[in-house]
């Protein structure tokens, strides 16, 4: 990756007179990121050049420096998502396109995880998606990390809902989705538990076509 | 929705995959993205200047002229662009509002100009960058001022009173604009004539004339024409005092008139007259009274009613207190150290005039002020020595703080005007943040009601969709998506607490998007509302727009004001009175409040947090309830 880091610098002017010949200079590192080349990236995602383009003039635009952090992120989410507080789910989100868990999110990384959402096999989207419900990454979907996805979401509903959100909602739709998940009832979800009761779902297979012509 | 936001959106889209495990329906169909894929190059020709950018740049903002259909209106077909006969500097600004997302204010540009361009392209000002916001609403302040300074000055303040004023409200008119009708001005040049005359009297009374014949002594023309002094001091307090009392019949308040600097000065120009009539001619008293008299030389302040330089100076004066407390605070400190020096330092000399501490101060003063009298002089060395200082000290003492006076009361001014202006940008800036974030919550809540009415009638859904941008098609389908996933819907908080009455009580109300309190039960651990019984008054709030003086409008939505939770950030006070019904209980009147709207931000939002349960400020109609257990007035205000 081409990370070109430009530097200025300015030292403060010294009272001693050996340092008096250095002008005022201002040190400031400024770090741009830039992405590999179009062809790589091309070769890389399965989107064409043109589309390509298309995301990183945008992606450019909002994101000078080149690459977003976490706090910008949950700040785009609370704008599309006014009702209620998307902060959490935005966290969740951010983790997993952050694929090198530097803190940060490269157009690189944008356009993989786009890639796969859009372009990608049914198989690939469903272990990206697993891998967001995976909050530690360690290969399995446990109870707790469940249900603090499934609040994340229902917190972006916010509070005026109907039917009102009463009881312990989230929690009920955690213990049906396990029910539906977990074949061996471990109490854990692994990758291909995961995928084949994926693959059994009726309603969500019709879904995922819905979302290919996004771009 | 900021511009950067329509470039993530397919992003969020795309991660709407992620909802999918969990969702217990079947997501809904995405609308159809009619426009071409590939991004084209719009020409924008502005007066012979030619501008090129992408056609997505433009459509960051559908609500302005050039994001819209509107600008299909300028589409030249001869030279396949679009022709504006606009003035192409500013239209530079314009441009880069859409390519980078802030609107600046160009500084040499003329602010009306400016205006007129953003009016023409759409744009509401209130967007403007921070870096350029406080420079914009100086300038549009100043204009403004300038502007009503000019009709003020065309049409004066003779305008007509309301035909059926009390002539009380006359006659306080005619005391505070003397230019109003001719008796005002005749009075006013009285009182201006009579107070002269009185000064003058003080003053020359004590000149000594030419003594009487047969007398050696030399004696003040007071008291030579005593007769003559006294009955020129009566006329003028006899004035004083009548134009006392009609002020104080004619002002609207008369506790606070009472209180004024001006109605105090005018009391105690003419008081020392009637205490000089009653007293008994005493010796004893008589030197007190004598005392007294000065007090006439307090008339001449009344000449700041008919000056407007001395009002100016003494609001200057009283904002610089602090400032000059300081400066007084120093020297004091100064001349007692100087003194005591002094004093110790002249001690032991002969026939020294430091007699006392207190004694030298009179000289520290006198010396640091560079007077130098000459009445006390040091006569040791040491005390010659430490007389140099003192002078010199006060040179630098007296000196330096008066111009850091003067520009600290020119820096507190503007900073105090600066500090308004940014509460007041505050406020619109928050207000503007709720309504667009109302905004895109009702809109998205409208789609849905347009795509239910529509679904049935093919061809009304056509219009309905017409009128909204892809990207807000795009938009309302991700909200969609996420009411599919966790099987709830979007509502809004009226929606929501009228639903919640209706499903314990099945009484269905009828929607009202207008002001309306309505009377909901306390959510206990059973569930939504549990109902008594309760009756719904419909309140209407003063569904006024206030309009904030630079522009912007804020709407009373509805204003929300629970018992048990602090009100939500309304501005300034507004208040409800809680009655905490008991259930079960007989007829109990509660009065529920409406507030006014405030007039334009005058209170910071802290401020405005009135305590819940507070005293209301206005009543507007009291309603009978059986029982409640909460009541709650909504009234959201943005």
């Amino acid at each position: 990756m081409g990370a070109v880091v430009g530097t200025l610098t300015m030292q403060t002017k010294q009272r001693r007179p050996s340092r008096d010949k250095t002008d005022d200079e201002l040190e400031m590192t400024t770090v741009c990121y830039r992405p590999e080349g179009l062809a790589q990236l091309e070769a890389q995602t399965n989107f064409s050049k043109q589309e390509l383009q298309i995301l990183y003039r945008g992606f450019k635009n909002e994101c000078p420096s080149g690459v977003v952090n976490e706090e910008t992120f949950k700040h785009i989410y609370a704008q599309f998502f006014p009702h209620g507080d998307a902060s959490m789910y935005a966290h969740y989100l951010f983790n997993a396109f952050d694929t090198t868990n530097n803190g940060s999110i490269k157009f690189k990384d944008f356009v993989m995880g786009l890639s796969i959402l859009l372009r990608g096999t049914l198989r690939e989207k469903l272990e990206w998606t697993f891998h967001l419900y995976d909050i530690n990454k360690d290969g399995y979907i446990n109870r707790e990390e469940m249900t603090e996805i499934v609040r994340a979401i229902y917190d972006m509903m916010g509070k005026f809902t109907y039917p009102a959100l009463k009881g312990d909602v989230p929690q009920q739709h955690v213990d049906a989705f396990f029910r539906k998940m977990d074949k061996n009832k471990d109490g854990v979800v692994t990758l291909e538990e995961f995928i084949i009761a994926c693959q059994e779902d009726e309603t969500m297979m019709s879904s995922m076509q819905l979302f290919e012509n996004v771009m | 929705m900021a511009a950067g936001v329509a470039t993530w959106l397919p992003f969020a889209r795309a991660a709407a995959v992620g909802w999918l495990p969990l969702a217990k329906k079947t997501m809904p169909k995405p609308p159809i993205d009619n426009s071409s894929k590939s991004d084209e190059i719009l020409y924008v020709n502005v007066s012979g200047v030619r501008f090129q950018t992408w056609k997505n740049t433009l459509d960051r903002y559908p609500e302005t002229l050039l994001g819209s259909s509107e600008k299909e209106f300028f589409y030249n077909e001869d030279t396949q662009e679009y022709f504006f006969d606009r003035d192409p500097e500013m239209f530079r600004h314009i441009l880069n509002f859409y390519r980078t997302g802030k609107l600046h204010y160009p500084r040499n540009e003329c602010i009306q100009a400016f205006d007129e361009e953003l009016a023409f392209y759409g744009i509401v000002p209130e967007i403007i960058g921070d870096c350029c916001m406080e420079e914009y609403r100086d300038r549009k302040k100043e204009n403004q001022e300038r502007l009503a300074e000019d009709t003020e000055a065309n049409e004066g303040m003779d305008a007509p009173l309301p035909p059926n004023s009390t002539s009380r409200e006359r006659l306080w008119r005619a005391f505070e604009n003397p230019h109003t009708s001719t008796m005002a001005l005749v009075f006013y040049y009285v009182t201006g004539f009579f107070i002269a005359v009185s000064v003058i009297a003080n003053v020359v009374e004590t000149v000594p004339c030419r003594p009487h014949k047969g007398s050696a002594k030399e004696l003040p023309c007071g008291e030579k024409y005593h007769l003559a002094f006294f009955c020129m001091d009566t006329a003028c307090v006899l004035i004083f005092t009548f134009e006392y009392l009609m002020r104080l019949f004619a002002a609207p308040s008369r506790c606070k008139f009472m209180r004024s600097v001006m109605s105090v000065i005018d009391v105690v120009a003419i008081m020392p007259y009637y205490i000089g009539l009653v007293m008994p001619e005493n010796e004893d008293v008589s030197g007190a009274f004598v005392t007294l008299r000065v007090f006439r030389v307090f008339r001449i302040f009344k000449f700041s009613r008919h000056s407007q330089g001395l009002r100016i100076l003494g609001y200057t004066l009283k904002s610089c207190a602090s400032e000059l407390g300081f400066l007084l605070f120093s020297l004091t400190m100064a001349i007692i150290i100087f003194a005591t020096v002094m004093f110790y330092a002249e001690k032991g000399t002969k026939g020294s005039t430091f007699t006392s501490i207190p004694a030298s101060f009179w000289y520290t003063i006198v010396t640091m002020t560079t007077l130098g009298y000459g009445d006390m002089v040091p006569n040791t060395i040491a005390g010659k020595i430490f007389g140099s200082i003192c002078s010199l000290s006060g040179v630098l003492v007296i000196a330096l703080p008066v111009p850091v006076i003067v520009s600290n009361f020119s820096r507190i001014y503007h900073q105090n005007q600066r500090a308004d202006k940014m509460r007041a940008q505050q406020k619109v800036r928050m207000a503007r943040i709720r309504m667009a974030k109302k905004g895109t919550a009702n809109a998205f809540l409208q789609y849905k009601e347009d795509r239910n009415i529509g679904d049935p009638d093919g061809d009304n859904s056509a219009l309905c969709v017409k009128n909204r941008s892809a990207f807000e098609h795009q938009h309302n389908h991700l909200l969609h998506c996420l009411e599919k996933t966790t099987n709830h819907e979007f509502t809004n908080e009226m929606n929501y607490s009228e639903l919640c009455m209706t499903e314990s009580v099945g009484y269905r109300t009828s929607r009202s998007t207008s002001l309306s309190s309505h009377q909901g039960a306390q959510n206990n651990s059973t569930g939504c509302c549990p109902r008594r019984a309760r009756r719904r008054a419909a309140m209407r709030l003063a569904n006024s727009t206030v309009s904030v003086s630079r522009g912007s409008v804020q709407e009373l939505d509805t204003l929300h004001l629970k018992t048990t939770s602090i009100p939500p950030q309304t501005r300034s006070s507004l208040n409800a009175q809680m009655c905490d019904m008991k259930l079960n209980c007989g007829d109990q009147d509660f009065t529920a409040a409406i507030i006014s709207i405030p007039t334009p931000p005058a209170n910071s939002p802290d401020e405005s947090l009135p305590p819940s349960p507070a005293p209301i400020l206005g009543i507007l109609r009291n309603t009978r309830a059986t029982a409640y257990t909460q009541d709650s007035v909504k009234i959201s205000s943005l």
